[in-house]
């Protein structure tokens, strides 16, 4: 056991990434002849649970089915259609070249492995660089109304933190459209019996029966009813988990119970600290708010980011002249100007809102101006491309962007980290596989615009259906209904933790404790993190879920639709997943992408990397209640991509 | 702010009747669902049970809110889905009436919450096409003209809330079923399927118990992404043609 477990261990054997050998650009081939195949007349044999229909859920769940594997898939919502993924608006990447403009598969897999700052798996990014293609192709023959030009080809466009433009769009609804494409397969299948589909359930325990993988149990949301379900194998898509600081820019429902409760089934949990601050959102405007909402940041590429040079400059932004204004994005930045990814944009508002620049009534806000803009391409074309995202400010902010600059500033928005997998995409539990935002695989510590709804469609799509297959094929999986005593155990354990909550009768409401956490967790672990910072968080964290199992008031019973319930069970797991946030930030002691740490910075504000002693996968192992989880290490090597620091100036 | 607030409540499938509450100390830049938050937190902290309601997303996209208001499903705003409303569009004192979206294929679940899962039905029946992963030709082998991309996209905005139902005094389904059809119909990716698609989508409708369109164009007024009754146009010319022209009516035989 010392070798699997103990702080520091360089690589235990449970972490073997199982990346094929060969050339990054062979590797997919290679694997795909290699793993085993399961025969067309044996698919209908096995039983595939998938959890959560947003991209990767939905796409997986389709692509699974038209092979021919029983599928079951289960959502929190009423329908498969509404997961978070709808949400998404800028625009999916693939490495088309359409536009002739220099774009390769090599340049997007290079740009990815760059803008993650060093953190990712080559071979992964590599394969989801490939992959791309093929998702244009697949979305558009199930009519996805891309954007398109007046020839009826598709249009692309140029996206946070690229010089190519190889973003594919659908106004600024791209989410939902190939949210809806993905369902529209998913349910096709519905309609032929090859998928079962539950709605409004949610997975309260993963089912490990002889150390695999065999099943879930759910509450019916509708009638409180614990509901176990078996199967060969068990895929997790429930998405991220950027909740857990309460305002972000996730849904309300988004959640990290379901990967939480696997993780503590076995699960490694990686990277957790990789969170991703999203730079151009509606600032807060009271303590009601119960989210913050996200303008997609490919606003960015026609606006112009700036605040007053005089601090305190209370004007209103017209009155302001050129000279007297400090873009400074593009002065910091001059060749990536307003366009620097993500993370580097988010510090930069940050940092001058802290300078005292900041404008709007809270001193929260930076300015996003369309004037120069409109005044080369016309209000027409700017309505175009932007219409229902300036429409959308408007109605939030009440103020014309047409007319005056819009104010922002940044919100959690995604998160990098997740449960651990390799390059089958399954987690350190056999059987249990991870897709979509809920990995920790692609992205590294920070995720390019665009290129979240490319990784959740390449999981579903393209990278499960055949690594499934391989494990199937390769496994002995005896006989396990839901019967088996591991499911009565899991039952158990759902149906105690339910009663446990209800017996609390204290006098604070769970959303009240889930704000609480989220000031904590927004204050200390936030855009920028210390030491001292993230040990007031461990110190903080433990007492609050103390307060919150001692004082929770939760009214109605299990046994019927209680909405406060629910969000009592999902806010008991963030204040256990918070801790285990800070934990990692604390350990990582460099600055890289989406973790910023203070003490890790170069001279003039930019995150410094530490590839001697950081260049790995932090995978944090459950040890069991009340005990420091175990940290393991997945190193990350660098063969086609050379370490460089990332500089966008 | 202040309000008298009159919202539905109802147990399980059973009858339920209108309750009133008072709510003060809001603010006018919170959103209507904001200021349902703030309601329940009061009532879950005096022991009162929650106010049931369904929302996810809260910028208008998911299709989960929904909220007849003041007779209005989603409220006055025209363009906007319940969670997109602003107590700033009401007057210090007002009394608002808040019910759930009735229609006979929408079953009561609790409170404001109904099972709308009859919709997903309908795309079941026929709202896709039928594509398997792998296959599909390389994107730009096919030209969409960009304006039938255009309006496609106009009617793919669907976002499947059921306003349009809740707003129908025939609790019709017509709008949310054009606009499936018309996307497809107007993508030359959708042709091969299209008598076949509006044909079983139809039958799956008249199946579940929604009406029939009279031109009302209350749904049009409801719609949160302000779908255009001109999707019930096409939904009636699909259908017409479909069936003068169709040679296999298997389809529209099986789901009747």
């Amino acid at each position: 056991m010392g070798l699997f477990l103990g702080q520091g261990a360089p690589m235990s054997a449970k972490l073997d990434a199982k990346i094929p050998s060969g050339p990054v650009d062979r590797k997919w081939d290679k694997h795909r002849f290699e793993l085993k195949l399961v025969n067309p007349a044996n698919k209908r044999k096995f039983d595939i649970l998938v959890v959560g229909t947003g991209l990767a859920g939905g796409s997986a769940a389709a692509a699974l089915a038209e092979l021919g594997y029983n599928v079951k898939v289960f959502c929190i919502q009423d329908s498969p259609r509404r997961a978070h993924s709808i949400a998404a608006q800028g625009g999916i990447n693939a490495a088309k070249n359409y536009p002739n403009d220099g774009d390769s598969i090599w340049r997007l897999f290079y740009d990815t492995v760059k803008g993650g700052d060093f953190r990712a798996r080559e071979a992964n990014v590599y394969r989801l660089a490939q992959i791309s293609n093929a998702i244009i192709d697949h979305c558009a023959a199930l009519g996805v109304p891309f954007a398109r030009e007046y020839g009826g080809l598709l249009a692309n466009r140029s996206f946070g933190g690229a010089q190519v433009s190889r973003t594919f769009y659908a106004r600024g609804q791209t989410g939902q459209q190939l949210l809806l494409g993905a369902y529209s397969a998913l349910i096709r299948q519905v309609g032929k019996g090859q998928v079962k589909m539950f709605q409004r359930r949610e997975m309260l325990e993963l089912v490990v029966a002889d150390g695999m993988a065999r099943g879930i149990v759910c509450r019916n949301l509708v009638t409180g009813a614990i509901e176990s379900y078996a199967g060969h194998a068990v895929l997790l898509c429930t998405g991220g988990y950027g909740n857990v600081y309460y305002l972000s820019t996730n849904a309300l429902a988004s959640n990290v119970s379901a990967t939480w409760r696997a993780h503590k089934k076995g699960a490694y949990f990686a990277n957790p600290c990789f969170t991703q601050i999203h730079p151009t959102c509606v600032p807060v405007s009271g303590e009601h708010q119960s989210k913050l909402t996200l303008m997609s940041e490919s606003l960015r590429n026609d606006g112009r980011v700036w605040v007053p040079k005089k601090k305190g400059d209370r004007r209103p932004p017209q009155d302001i002249p050129e000279g007297e204004r400090d873009y400074y994005l593009e002065r910091r930045y001059p060749s990536f100007g307003n366009l620097v990814p993500r993370d580097v944009a988010s510090r930069a508002a940050k940092q001058a809102c802290d300078d005292g620049g900041g404008v709007g009534g809270t001193g929260l806000a930076v300015y996003l101006d369309f004037a120069d803009a409109i005044k080369r391409l016309g209000v027409d074309a700017i309505r175009e491309k932007y219409g229902n995202l300036f429409d959308m400010y408007q109605h939030i902010a009440g103020e014309d962007p047409y007319r005056a600059p819009m104010r922002i500033y940044p919100a959690v928005h995604y998160t990098m980290g997740g449960l651990w997998v390799d390059y089958n995409l399954m987690t350190t539990i056999p059987g249990l596989f991870c897709l979509g935002e809920a990995n920790f695989s692609d992205h590294g510590a920070n995720r390019l615009g665009a290129s979240a709804l490319m990784q959740g469609l390449a999981d579903g799509y393209f990278i499960i259906p055949a690594t499934l297959g391989g494990y199937l094929a390769g496994s002995k999986l005896p006989k396990v209904e839901s019967s088996h005593p591991s499911f009565k155990e899991a039952e158990r354990l759902a149906e105690e933790r339910t009663r446990r909550l209800l017996a609390v009768g204290g006098s604070r409401t769970p959303a009240d404790f889930h704000k609480e956490l989220g000031r904590v967790m927004w204050d200390k672990v936030g855009m920028a993190r210390n030491e001292n910072g993230l040990k007031e968080a461990l110190s903080r964290i433990p007492q609050l879920r103390e307060e919150f199992w001692s004082n929770v008031k939760i009214t109605g019973s299990g046994a019927e639709f209680n909405q406060t319930l629910e969000r009592a069970g999902r806010v008991a797991d963030f204040l256990e997943f918070g801790e285990l946030i800070a934990r990692d930030a604390l350990e990582r002691r460099e600055s890289c992408g989406g973790h910023f740490r203070e003490e890790y910075q170069t001279p003039d504000g930019e995150a410094k990397r530490d590839d001697h002693n950081f260049s790995h996968v932090a995978a944090w192992e459950h040890a069991g209640e009340g005990k420091a989880p175990l940290r393991h290490q997945e190193s990350l090597d660098f063969e086609a991509v050379h370490l460089a620091e990332r500089s966008y100036v | 702010m202040r309000f008298r607030l009159r919202i539905w409540r109802q147990k399980g499938a059973e009858g339920g009747r209108l309750v009133d509450y008072e709510i003060d100390g809001i603010s006018p830049d919170v959103s209507f669902l904001e200021m349902l938050d703030v309601l329940n937190e009061r009532l879950v902290s005096r022991g009162q049970e929650a106010v049931a309601f369904d929302s996810d997303c809260r910028e208008g996209i998911c299709g989960m809110c929904s909220l007849v208001i003041n007779g209005q499903p989603h409220g006055p705003d025209r363009g906007m889905a319940t969670c997109q409303l602003y107590m700033r569009r009401f007057k210090d004192g007002d009394v608002i009436v808040v019910e759930p979206f009735r229609a006979r294929a929408f079953p009561p679940v609790k409170d404001l919450v109904v099972d709308r899962s009859a919709l997903d039905r309908i795309i079941a029946a026929g709202g896709f096409i039928s594509i398997n992963t792998g296959s599909a030709p390389e994107a730009n082998t096919v030209a969409v003209p960009k304006q039938n991309a255009e309006r496609a996209m106009d009617s793919a905005a669907c976002i499947g809330c059921g306003a349009c139902v809740a707003a129908c005094p025939n609790a019709a389904a017509m709008l949310f079923v054009g606009a499936k059809v018309s996307h497809l119909a107007l993508l030359p990716q959708g042709g091969p399927e299209r008598d076949r698609r509006v044909l079983a989508m139809r039958a799956q409708m008249d199946s579940e118990g929604f009406g029939n369109c009279t031109n009302e164009t209350e749904c049009e007024a409801a719609c949160p992404k302000e779908i255009k009754m001109s999707n019930i146009a096409r939904l009636n010319r699909e259908y017409m043609r479909a069936s003068l022209l169709a040679e296999d009516y298997t389809a529209s035989k099986e789901s009747a």
